[in-house]
């Protein structure tokens, strides 16, 4: 049995702040499986809970009419997984949240608890970093809209006030056209884990400049057929790089040096993965605990960006990526 | 046979499938109070007071109980046979509650309410004071000069007890010199080392879970998730104070035990809880974390190993310098260390011999206990990282090695056990064979990159049971129905292994009554089910199930009297055969077994010559009583139901046909085995992919194969876990730092690959149907084997558990391989 003292069920966003505002020991639960878990330590007990779980606005994936991805955050991680769009447009997100603890988590927690929770660890932290996600929260105010590189404030902290609801995770169509990426969480098993360190490369391949008279389509299109046809590494750049990590330093980090470093070299020079490896180094903090050491993690955090930007480049080239 | 040998499904599927089973929790009573313990905040020091006002007036609380509330009694927990020896005896060196703290999460007071939140919030209100002293959380912080002494009553410092063995006769400094003389100095090498194992937690399912009431005759009932109910009501008794005739212990169906349940851990409160309560019930449920971190563990373990050998691959001399971690509080005292230092010790044979000193330290950690395979574990560890190592040093293959050193056919212990059937080498020779050994060393060698594969092995061997080290005694009970069916009553638990299974397997062997007319008695009531001391070591179908034997030969002695009085025929000329009684002809001798055929397939097993009749309690009838496969089944002439309607209403005789005997098992035998790894190392990452693993195992007949594999299955699973992820954790002020199933990493099924399991079925003349242990053995050789896998993929020598990623990688580093 969990200390709680009232429970609510919100009928709406609305509804759910109103309780929010009138009882400052209120908490916000959806799927529960990080505000239980604090109940169960025996923390924030004896207060109100505010589900925001039965609001029908808030599950489910929808894309606008300019391309926008437009995420309900109590949609649940089975859900966002198996959604068609997030499968087709951002399908290593999807390959994230899937890394979620075991099954029943991933039907139970919820991708805006996920963000909310603030833990560098999230397993969606780092690809959400690399998509540029805009996170529009609800208050007893109004709306406000924050870019997510601009959400955490620290272990567990964000930018949310207690009293906000997260009420839509937005993801642009030029933070997503023409890449593609590879998500690697790295645990200490394979099922039932939280991540020792996570980290996504996202690639955005381009006309090489010789090439550049040739092609009269535009990098959608391109990148289009390369992700079919595959593509000659020597004809291609790279028009655009994204990396993310989580657990690299205390909040989910974006490595901005080392992706200017990248932007415009040539996809077959094979020096990119040491240059990578190397200068993420220069980016991070990850601190030493009893889960891993600051050794052991920088060890992680060059090798990964490496073998998750080499996966980037294969899923965009194929096997040219060796030819 | 009819049923022994068969994979029958277990008995208890169904429930347990569907979820029907019920278990202690499902049992208690809906008006049921709750209790919480808790637990000290210091690792080391005294509790100066506990002011419960406060958290009295939290609603819901009924009760709270302090250490300064309970009886000034010390008493032992280790689920043992109790010693009428007072030397042998096992310590007394804990109360209910504590007011001494000698760990971090010490049982200190405990409050009942009627929910655990307000037995939470009744927590949160208690103000304690203590009175602190350092921490003593390793073994060299214990045993520093100045260290507190944890029990100053119990012990002058923190040496729980000290013990050296040895064989033969001379020295480690005395056999080199005489082997320098008898082999040349220079053609002796040397080897040393320090090996470390971790502590490591059960993870049983179910949590240690109880409830507890006092019934209207003042009896306190115990419903607890237990392996050894009969030794807990004794224990209870002695925490209490009370007679054992006023303590009723119940075990229902439990969620595996691993061998912490071979303790006893809050019972005693639980009794003590209800009595408080004026007999209430009280429910006393242990979380997850409070088992990690204040019920039992695995010893951590120190080997220091030193080993003399010659250039050609001999093992002339070895020495072992062990110390084990204890924890706060005896349970099993030296018992385990011993094990390790004597395993150490036999598993190998050294020319000159061996010596192997066991040191077991009282720390303010968490309190090491029995964990499945009793210490072998970490001996086989140490003894087979130790042969791997010398073999890199000598450049001998290990397999070879092994064959030329380990322990011998008809080896016998300095206790006397004995290998009656061993195929130690025949093991190794079929694991080799299946995972391409010769082919693989060869194609492993010199290898470069990042990513290198490597195979290894490991070999074990394990004491079935545990006479004469220890009482070994058993119990039975059969009960004819009015149906001719029959009930079977033990006090040998199903703890899931599928003890009630292979025990109906047995007693339909032995009576005739087919398994779907023998019904088991799953639940064990200390009031009604006959004395048995357990679920534990690996003794269950070896003694528990000559018990079994021994009381379906009487019984089907009593059943055949009373057919030959309807029959009016002499017994001798009849016997039960599928629920009839039949005319009993004689054995076709052609189907007669050539005991001597049945060992053919196993070029150089040996067996120890003996006379059954010499046995030490003389029952050679029970060994030698095969069931009725002495006899074949002729004509039908009674079926079982009208013999039983009979024998309940006949007016001329009536009479209840029971069986009720003990067996007092004074043999004893060794099971062995091994384990074969093939395994990928990714470098970089310090990942460990394991290919292929085989397990093979001589336990003897198997008495249902299927549930040997899966038992197999199971501990091959937790050696990789031991292998590669399980530590508990502390930090410097003792504070356990991963007490739950995040942090705590056992292995996910993702995370297992397939396991190979191949059996050996040799016939042991000791064990009742020629089987021999198999519930420990399976974890046993594991670990061992990943790490010279890892030696031989890498070159690296991993000398610590467990090899987590981290470690690995820091090894590699400092190698310059990454």
């Amino acid at each position: 049995m969990y200390d709680i003292e009232h429970y609510v069920e919100a009928v709406s966003v609305e509804d759910a702040i109103e309780h929010l505002k009138a009882d400052p020991d209120a908490t916000v639960i959806s799927g529960g499986t990080d505000v239980l878990v604090r109940l169960r330590s025996g923390k924030g007990v004896g207060g109100t809970l505010v589900s925001i779980h039965e609001i029908p606005e808030l599950h489910g994936v929808d894309r606008l009419l300019n391309g926008t991805l437009v995420i309900g955050p109590a949609t649940c991680f089975t859900d966002l997984a198996k959604d068609p769009l997030i499968r087709s447009c951002v399908p290593y997100l999807g390959e994230a949240v899937e890394t979620v603890g075991g099954p029943q988590i991933r039907n139970m927690g919820t991708i805006g608890g996920n963000l909310c929770n603030g833990a560098t660890s999230a397993d969606s932290a780092a690809v959400m970093q690399t998509l540029n996600t805009r996170l529009v929260l609800q208050g007893p105010d109004g709306s406000r809209e924050v870019p997510v590189t601009e959400f955490y404030l620290g272990p567990g902290k964000t930018v949310r006030k207690r009293e906000e609801i997260l009420t839509a995770i937005l993801i642009e169509p030029q933070d997503y056209v023409g890449f593609t990426g590879c998500y690697i969480k790295y645990g200490k098993r394979r099922a039932m884990e939280i991540a020792t360190l996570g980290c996504c490369v996202r690639v955005k391949l381009g006309a090489a400049p010789a090439d550049e008279a040739a092609e009269n389509g535009g990098g959608q299109e391109t990148a289009a057929q390369d992700m079919q046809s595959g593509g000659n590494p020597e004809s291609r750049v790279i028009s655009d790089i994204r990396i993310g990590y989580g657990v690299a330093a205390p909040t989910p980090i974006r490595c901005y040096k080392t992706e200017n470093l990248l932007r415009g070299r040539s996809a077959a020079d094979p020096s990119v993965y040491e240059l990578i490896g190397e200068h993420v180094l220069e980016e991070v903090q990850p601190r030493s605990s009893w889960r891993a050491s600051k050794e052991f993690r920088l060890q992680l955090i060059s090798e990964l960006a490496r073998r998750a930007l080499r996966e980037a480049m294969l899923s965009s080239l194929g096997n040219n990526l060796f030819a | 046979m009819e049923s022994v040998g068969k994979s029958m499904k277990r008995v208890d599927a169904r429930g347990k499938v569907t979820g029907e089973a019920r278990y202690a929790n499902d049992l208690k009573p809906k008006n049921c109070l709750t209790a919480k313990v808790v637990h000290a905040t210091i690792a080391n020091g005294r509790v100066l007071s506990i002011d419960t006002s406060e958290a009295e007036k939290v609603p819901g609380v009924v009760k709270i109980v302090t250490c300064f509330d309970v009886p000034d009694i010390e008493f032992p927990t280790a689920g043992h046979p109790w010693s009428v020896e007072p030397a042998h005896q096992d310590i007394a060196d804990r109360k209910l509650l504590n007011e001494r703290v000698r760990l971090y999460g010490d049982d200190i007071a405990a409050i009942v309410g009627t929910d655990n939140v307000a037995c939470e919030r009744a927590e949160r209100l208690l103000k304690i004071s203590y009175e602190e002293y350092d921490p003593i959380v390793t073994v060299d912080q214990a045993l520093a000069p100045g260290a507190t002494p944890l029990h100053p009553n119990l012990r002058k410092d923190n040496v729980l007890l000290h013990t050296s063995f040895r064989s033969g006769e001379l020295t480690y400094e005395e056999a080199k010199e005489k082997a320098a003389e008898e082999y040349g100095a220079d053609q002796l090498l040397e080897h040393s080392a320090v090996y470390q194992t971790a502590r490591i937690a059960h993870c049983h399912i179910e949590s240690a879970t109880s409830w507890a009431y006092v019934d209207t005759n003042g009896k306190v009932t115990v419903t607890s998730s237990t392996q050894i109910p009969h030794i807990m009501r004794r224990v209870i008794s002695q925490a209490l104070g009370w007679p054992v005739g006023k303590i009723r212990v119940i075990k229902p169906y439990i969620g595996g035990g691993f061998g912490n349940k071979q303790d006893v851990l809050y019972e005693p409160l639980n009794a003590f809880l209800t009595i408080a309560c004026g007999g209430r019930p009280v429910e006393l449920e242990i979380s997850r974390e409070e088992c990690m971190a204040s019920t039992r563990t695995r010893h951590a373990v120190r080997g220091e190993v030193k080993a003399l050998f010659t250039r050609d691959g001999k093992l002339l001399a070895r020495t072992m310098d062990e110390y084990s971690n204890g924890g706060a509080y005896a349970s099993h005292g030296h018992a385990i260390t011993a094990s390790i230092a004597t395993i150490f010790k036999d598993l190998y044979h050294d020319e000159y011999g061996c010596r192997s000193d066991a040191t077991t330290v009282y720390t303010s950690s968490a309190t090491a206990g029995a964990m499945r395979a009793y210490g072998v574990p970490q001996a086989v560890f140490i003894a087979d990282c130790l042969a791997d190592d010398i073999c890199q040093a000598g450049g001998f293959d290990p397999l070879k090695f092994r064959m030329d050193n380990c322990v011998g056919a008809g080896f016998s212990a300095s206790n006397g056990i004995t290998y009656y059937s061993y195929s130690m080498k025949e093991c190794m020779r079929r694991g080799a064979e299946a995972i391409g050994w010769e082919e693989k060393r060869k194609a492993y060698a010199g290898q470069t990159g990042s990513v290198r594969h490597g195979v290894g092995m490991s070999i074990f061997m394990y004491k079935v049971g545990v006479h004469p080290i220890s009482l070994e005694t058993s119990s039975a009970r059969m009960i004819l129905n009015q149906d001719g069916s029959m009930q079977v009553e033990l006090s040998a638990t199903e703890i899931g292994q599928g003890a009630d299974t292979v025990f109906t397997q047995m007693a339909s062997e032995i009576t005739g009554i087919t398994p779907d007319r023998v019904y088991i008695i799953s639940t064990q009531d200390t009031d009604l089910a006959p004395f048995d001391t357990g679920a534990y070591a690996s003794r269950q179908t070896f003694v528990t199930g000559k018990a079994v034997k021994k009381c379906g030969i009487e019984f089907r002695k009593k059943i055949l009297d009373y057919a030959s009085y309807m029959l009016d025929r002499p017994a001798e000329e009849l016997m039960i055969w599928q629920n009839q009684i039949c005319e009993k002809l004689p054995e076709d001798e052609s189907a007669k077994i050539d005991p001597a055929a049945a060992w053919a397939d196993f070029p150089d097993v040996d067996f120890k010559p003996f006379e059954l009749k010499d046995l030490p309690n003389g029952e050679d009838s029970i060994l030698r009583d095969t069931g009725n496969i002495e006899g074949k089944p002729g004509k039908v002439l009674l079926d079982m139901k009208d013999l039983a309607q009979t024998a309940f209403y006949s007016l001329s005789r009536s009479e209840h046909i029971t069986a009720e005997v003990t067996s007092h098992c004074k043999e004893n035998s060794f099971a062995s085995g091994c384990s074969f790894v093939d395994l990928t190392v990714d470098m970089p990452l310090g990942k460990v992919k394991i290919n292929r693993i085989i397990n093979v195992h001589d336990s003897g007949r198997l008495i249902n194969p299927q549930l040997a594999q899966a038992q197999v299955h199971g501990g091959m699973a937790m050696g990789i876990g031991y292998a590669l992820s399980e530590e508990l954790l502390y930090d410097a002020k003792g504070r356990p730092l991963n007490d739950n199933l995040l942090d705590f990493k056992i292995p996910t099924s993702m995370d297992i690959p397939d396991l190979e399991t191949i059996f050996l079925e040799l016939d042991d003349p000791m064990g009742p149907f020629g089987n021999k242990a198999l519930g420990e053995p399976p974890v046993i050789s594991v670990a061992p084997a990943i790490r010279n896998a890892i030696l031989n993929a890498t070159g690296v020598a991993m000398n610590e558990l467990p090899m987590t990623p981290q470690r690995l990688v820091e090894a590699f580093r400092e190698k310059g391989l990454i």
